[in-house]
């Protein structure tokens, strides 16, 4: 091939066209919307977006899912990291087939998940009787709501965290450990710098998530309002109510936590592509 | 301190690594761990380290039962073949980092650790990196500090697995001769793994020649060039050219082959194999001789010239450019091998190798 193929007169149309239904498409797509939730949130002034916010039912959920988040997420950072430091440190049979573990919430929709959890630990289901007969609610709940989005964030980490922990080898590890240095100051000198952004990066990846899982709680919460409703929930009960701006209130909340952890998270990419 | 190594063996699954290493180091020793390319030569340094385990074995240093003690408490100085620096600490915290992770009962005060590790720089002679990172660092420079973090915590053992197997040749030299003298100023008892002999032989008192996860020969360099212990070393060490002989009142006999000047051995008559370095060959015409000059080629210094006898077979000589005498294509020539090691026919044909057998007064240039 000559380089004559790629004249600059011939090609410069193609990618300026693609350039501008790419543009076009995301505004459509994902600007719009966005803009449309403010604009909603806001139509009728700012105290009936406060008034709305205020709404107890509204807080209770905004409380529901921060305690939620808060913790999940650092239950989800030891877990990932414990489970990409055994993947990459040790060869032990079973072990490819963790790390496809790890990644099965990727590939379930949410909603499955939802339902195993309430077969498993509902009324009707294997461990009811038991939980029943012992008084732990776990259904309808915080601890499913807690359970459910554990399930759906667990891969977060793990994932984020494992092929750092792979390139770096054990060898620094070691020589630290000949160096006269504890367990402990190994992960903390060693081995926690080396993965830091790439934790915080997922740990905002999996906050991000947890604040917004809607299908798998959906099944788990029961939908009680001022009780087990979370955000996302919560702007869908508000919708059916017909409550537009309320739910465009709510919605608001969580649009603005979504941008944030946008920020978070492209701040924290340069930092690990370092 | 004085190591102690017996019958230690490791297997990784089906693979055996080390199949009972018996191995004694004098205190203040340098030896080097020589073979090829999986012989075991790192998984028997960090057995000694305490970064792996033997199946069975004994491992002792100065009569103190090393396999009860974790690594932390061993005090090893160990360098890695990838040098293992701290990527996100500057080369000061890097050499510091052992005195830094101590008990706090026993650590060092900052400036005292400052200080040793403005001494340890200035031995390493990289006073000016010192607020350098390691990947703003070549790798001569890197090794470098790989050692000064190594000895930092005045290790009682120090082990270095091919210390400078990443770098290029004349690095390697320069570095080679300032670790023979940092080992004179510490005198630390050391280890080190190398696929080199070169290296091995310039740098050590003594080379642990291994093959296989079994120790083949220890000795100095004269000792394993002239008196190698099996086929397995004397290949190692160059002897590629093998001939079938026959032995005969302990003198080696075949067709174009005049062994005049190796020494009568000690063995029974019969088959065996002779093995030769092929720049310990001589050649001399002879138009009764089976070996024909069928290729030769010349690097300046030394020609490389290819005999060929009519089965097929050929051998490589290597004759000195300007002292060697004049060859020609396609002439008849008889081999004097001027040194050489023999081996009984059934010995050569394992690695393991028969007791070692005694070769010739030395004859290399
Ligand atoms: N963790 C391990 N698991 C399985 N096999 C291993 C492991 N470590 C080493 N081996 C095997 O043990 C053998 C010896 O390895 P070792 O690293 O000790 O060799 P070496 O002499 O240092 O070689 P090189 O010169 O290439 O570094 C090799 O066959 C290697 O594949
Ligand atoms: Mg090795």
């Amino acid at each position: 091939m000559q380089a004559a193929t790629f004249n600059p007169t011939q090609t410069s149309l193609v990618p300026r066209l693609l350039i501008g239904l790419a543009v076009a498409l995301t505004l459509l797509i994902v600007v719009a919307p966005l803009v449309y939730i403010f604009a909603r949130a806001f139509g009728e002034g700012w105290r009936v977006y406060a008034e709305n916010l205020l709404n107890p039912a509204t807080l209770h959920a905004v409380w529901l899912t921060t305690i939620t988040a808060l913790i999940v997420v650092p239950v989800n950072i030891a877990f990932g990291i414990s489970a990409a430091w055994v993947v990459a440190r040790f060869r032990f049979p079973g072990r490819s087939l963790l790390v496809t573990a790890i990644e099965i919430p990727f590939s379930i929709s949410p909603i499955i998940a939802g339902i195993c959890y309430l077969l498993l630990y509902g009324r009707q289901g294997l461990l009811g009787p038991w939980l029943a007969d012992n008084d732990l609610q776990v259904m309808f709940a915080l601890p499913g709501i807690v359970l459910v989005t554990m399930f759906v964030t667990a891969p977060f980490v793990a994932r984020e965290v494992l092929p750092l922990m792979q390139a770096q080898g054990s060898d620094q590890e070691q020589a630290a450990v000949t160096l006269g240095a504890s367990g402990w100051q190994v992960f903390r000198r060693v081995t926690l710098p080396n993965i830091k952004w790439a934790l915080l990066y997922g740990a905002v990846l999996c906050t991000a998530r947890a604040v917004g899982e809607f299908g798998g709680v959906s099944v788990v919460s029961g939908n009680i309002r001022g009780q087990t409703n979370t955000l996302p929930l919560h702007v869908e009960l508000l919708f059916n109510d017909l409550n537009a701006t309320g739910a465009f209130a709510a919605a608001s909340v969580l649009t603005l936590l979504a941008l944030v952890a946008l920020v978070a998270k492209t701040v924290l990419e340069a930092r690990k592509a370092r | 301190m004085t190591i102690a190594i017996s019958s230690l063996t490791k297997s990784f699954g089906p693979t055996h690594v080390l199949r009972g290493i018996d191995l004694g180091i004098e205190a203040g020793e340098l030896v080097a761990l020589l073979g090829p390319s999986g012989s075991g030569k790192t998984t028997l340094l960090k057995i000694i380290a305490g970064l792996d385990w033997p199946d069975a074995g004994a491992l002792a240093v100065d009569g103190q039962d090393w396999l009860a003690l974790p690594a932390q408490k061993r005090r090893i100085g160990f360098v890695f073949q990838s040098y293992a620096l701290f990527p996100h600490m500057t080369v000061r915290d890097n050499i510091a980092f052992g005195l830094t992770v101590r008990p706090r009962a026993e650590r060092p005060g900052k400036s005292v650790i400052a200080a040793r590790v403005d001494q340890l720089l200035g031995l390493l002679q990289i006073p000016h990196l010192a607020d350098r990172f390691p990947t703003q660092l070549s790798g001569g420079q890197r090794q470098r500090v790989a050692l000064g973090r190594a000895l930092a915590i005045e290790p009682s053992v120090l082990l270095l697995d091919e210390p400078f197997g990443a770098l290029d040749a004349a690095i390697r030299r320069d570095l080679r001769r300032w670790l023979r003298e940092v080992h004179e100023a510490t005198k630390s008892t050391t280890i080190f793994v190398t696929h080199d002999q070169e290296e091995a032989f310039e740098m050590a008192d003594r080379v642990v020649v291994m093959g296989e996860g079994r120790i083949e020969q220890i000795g100095t360099a004269d000792q394993i060039h002239d008196h190698p212990a099996s086929p397995f070393v004397a290949r190692f060490m160059g002897a590629v050219v093998e001939l079938p002989v026959a032995l005969r009142a302990g003198r080696v006999e075949a067709a174009g082959l005049d062994a005049s000047a190796l020494e009568r051995r000690a063995m029974a008559d019969g088959p065996a194999r002779l093995f030769l370095r092929p720049d310990a060959i001589a050649l001399e015409p002879d138009a009764a001789s089976p070996w024909v000059l069928s290729h030769k080629a010349s690097n300046g210094a030394v020609i490389r010239a290819t005999l060929r006898r009519e089965d097929g077979t050929e051998l490589p000589v290597d004759l000195l450019r300007h002292s060697a005498p004049e060859v020609t294509l396609g002439a008849a020539y008889r081999l004097r091998p001027l040194t050489g090691a023999v081996f009984s026919a059934e010995g050569a044909a394992q690695s393991g190798g028969p007791s070692p057998l005694p070769l010739l007064k030395e004859h290399r240039k």
